[in-house]
């Protein structure tokens, strides 16, 4: 479904990530691994377009994307939840939900259902529907993030870290709601920094390090083999 | 005393809704490119100039006013494309010195193709006209600018929250790359900023030469200063905050104008820029801070 062939994207003089192949399959949840700066969230946001890469090529069901904007990206079906959450704080969560339809503004009815489907999934977003998103706690906004991910209809989405400075019952909370998510059918590409979590649901695994892949497998195989600690801690 | 009172209110509202249209006008575009753009000034030049050459056709004022606005949208809508879009992802100091360009390069048209003299620009007989209230006589074009002011702002409060290209254009102010994840198309949402703000500018025009009656390739260089001095005050990115430094400018400058003594009215401007240095030591950020950062495009 997504295959990313020798990927190179720079920051000015720096290369972030320098040959990064990946291959994912319709249904699949996979899971990218590494250090802190070992090009995951660069990778991602390259996927979605906001990156622009130097080298290598990005194709999604058959179709080159890599010189894509993003907003020619998420047309395509691939919706990016990021790092940085990038909620509108501002903007009420209902509007913040409108504009994760964006692309369908002129299916009324199915903003409608979609709208339901989202509060059936997150109760709390219908109970804070006018509320600005600014003013909601760390785990609602990881929710209205992906809340407003999903309202674009994707069949592939990324997540970058979304259990990333929530309390523990929350981040059991988020990895519930992406199980079942994963159940619908949907493709999920998952960086996290929580390992044991992230192998134990994810099909397969790619770790990265500075800017390379340096393992790949079963989710099952990478998380017995017994360098990955040291991989993960960049050593 | 209640008299002048009211005059000093109306005259404070009258001013104060001039500049806040056109510290909107310049917040707009800066909300969502972190740019300012040098050539606003010049819109309203353009729409000075388009009353001008229309003077004499047999079009009725309000048809003249609506061609002036449409060459100011178009105008704003022609610096994006000339002066933004081409360099608008390389660098800042390109943006800057191309946006300074368009604005000598519009005047200097204005200076060559029509006259480096003053031009009267065609008003409506309704402009001279005053009404008396109690004992004040208030000019009906005052009252003109503050009703067409509240129309234009609930107009544009209303589409920002109720339309989908409102509420794509507030998000791109706060996160535009975010806003361009969710599939916002970048140019639209740039184009329509400076197309909002040609149309501000468009208005402004009209009331703004309705008090001086002619046009000199010049007259943009003093709206461009008060919305930028109104702007820093309000919060630059914020559009209420926009709105509010306006009104505040006016305030100070119509209260300079009232109280200060004949000799000292000279020098009015330096008072009220002082007043401004301290609001801005007071609050650096502006009265109103805008929304949660996102990174500059």
């Amino acid at each position: 479904m997504l295959e990313v062939q020798n990927l190179e994207v720079c920051y000015g003089a720096i290369k972030a990530v320098k040959k990064v192949d990946l291959l994912i399959q319709q249904g699949e949840l996979v899971a990218l691994l590494g250090a802190n700066g070992a090009g995951k969230s660069t990778t991602l946001l390259s996927i979605a377009g906001a990156l622009k890469s130097s080298r290598g090529s990005i194709q999604f069901e058959g179709e080159d994307i890599t010189a894509l904007s993003p907003e020619q990206v998420v047309r395509k079906g691939i919706a990016m939840v990021p790092e940085t959450r990038d909620v509108f704080a501002d903007l009420t969560v209902r509007e913040n939900l409108r504009l994760g339809a964006f692309i369908h503004r002129g299916d009324t009815e199915g903003f409608s259902r979609d709208l339901n489907r989202i509060h059936s999934l997150f109760p709390i977003l219908q109970t804070r529907a006018s509320q600005p998103a600014g003013t909601l706690s760390g785990g609602e906004q990881q929710m209205l993030v992906i809340a407003r991910a999903l309202m674009s209809r994707p069949r592939l989405l990324l997540l970058d870290e979304p259990s990333l400075g929530l309390a523990p019952t929350l981040v059991e909370q988020i990895f519930e709601l992406i199980r079942k998510l994963q159940q619908t059918g949907l493709t999920i590409l998952l960086v996290e920094q929580n390992a044991s979590i992230a192998l134990s649901m994810a099909d397969r695994a790619y770790v990265l390090a500075l800017g390379v892949v340096a393992t790949t497998g079963n989710a099952a195989d990478i998380a017995a083999s017994s360098d990955l600690r040291a991989i993960y801690l960049g050593t | 005393m209640i008299a002048v009172f009211v005059q000093f209110i109306v005259d404070a509202l009258t001013l104060g809704s001039l500049y806040a249209l056109m510290a909107l006008g310049l917040v707009i575009v800066y909300g969502i490119l972190r740019l300012v753009n040098f050539a606003y000034g010049e819109l309203i030049m353009v729409a000075g100039y388009s009353l001008y050459l229309l003077n004499g056709s047999p079009l009725p004022w309000l048809v003249m006013a609506a061609m002036a606005i449409i060459m100011a949208v178009l105008t704003g809508i022609a610096t994006e494309y000339v002066a933004f879009r081409p360099v608008r992802e390389r660098s800042v100091t390109a943006v800057l010195i191309t946006s300074f360009a368009f604005s000598t390069l519009l005047q200097n048209a204005a200076l060559l193709f029509i006259s480096p003299r003053s031009r009267p620009v065609p008003l409506p007989e309704l402009f001279s006209k005053t009404v008396q209230f109690a004992d004040v006589i208030i000019p009906v074009r005052n009252l003109l600018t503050i009703g067409c002011t509240v129309v234009l702002l609930a107009l544009f409060a209303l589409i920002l929250r109720r339309t989908v290209l409102g509420i794509a254009l507030r998000a791109a102010a706060s996160q535009f790359r975010m806003a361009r994840m969710l599939g916002v198309p970048a140019n639209l949402i740039i184009s329509t900023a400076f197309a909002i703000s040609g149309l501000f500018a468009g208005v402004v025009s009209l009331f703004w030469l309705g008090r001086i009656g002619s046009v000199v390739p010049s007259i943009g260089l003093e709206p461009l200063l008060v919305a930028f001095i109104a702007t820093v005050i309000g919060g630059m990115r914020s559009l209420p905050g926009a709105v509010f430094g306006g009104y505040a400018l006016a305030l100070i400058d119509t209260s300079f104008n009232y109280l200060l003594p004949q000799d000292l009215l000279a020098f009015r401007d330096a008072f009220t820029f002082s007043i401004v240095i301290f609001i801005l030591l007071w609050r650096p950020e502006g009265m109103i801070a805008g929304p949660v950062s996102g990174k500059r495009t």
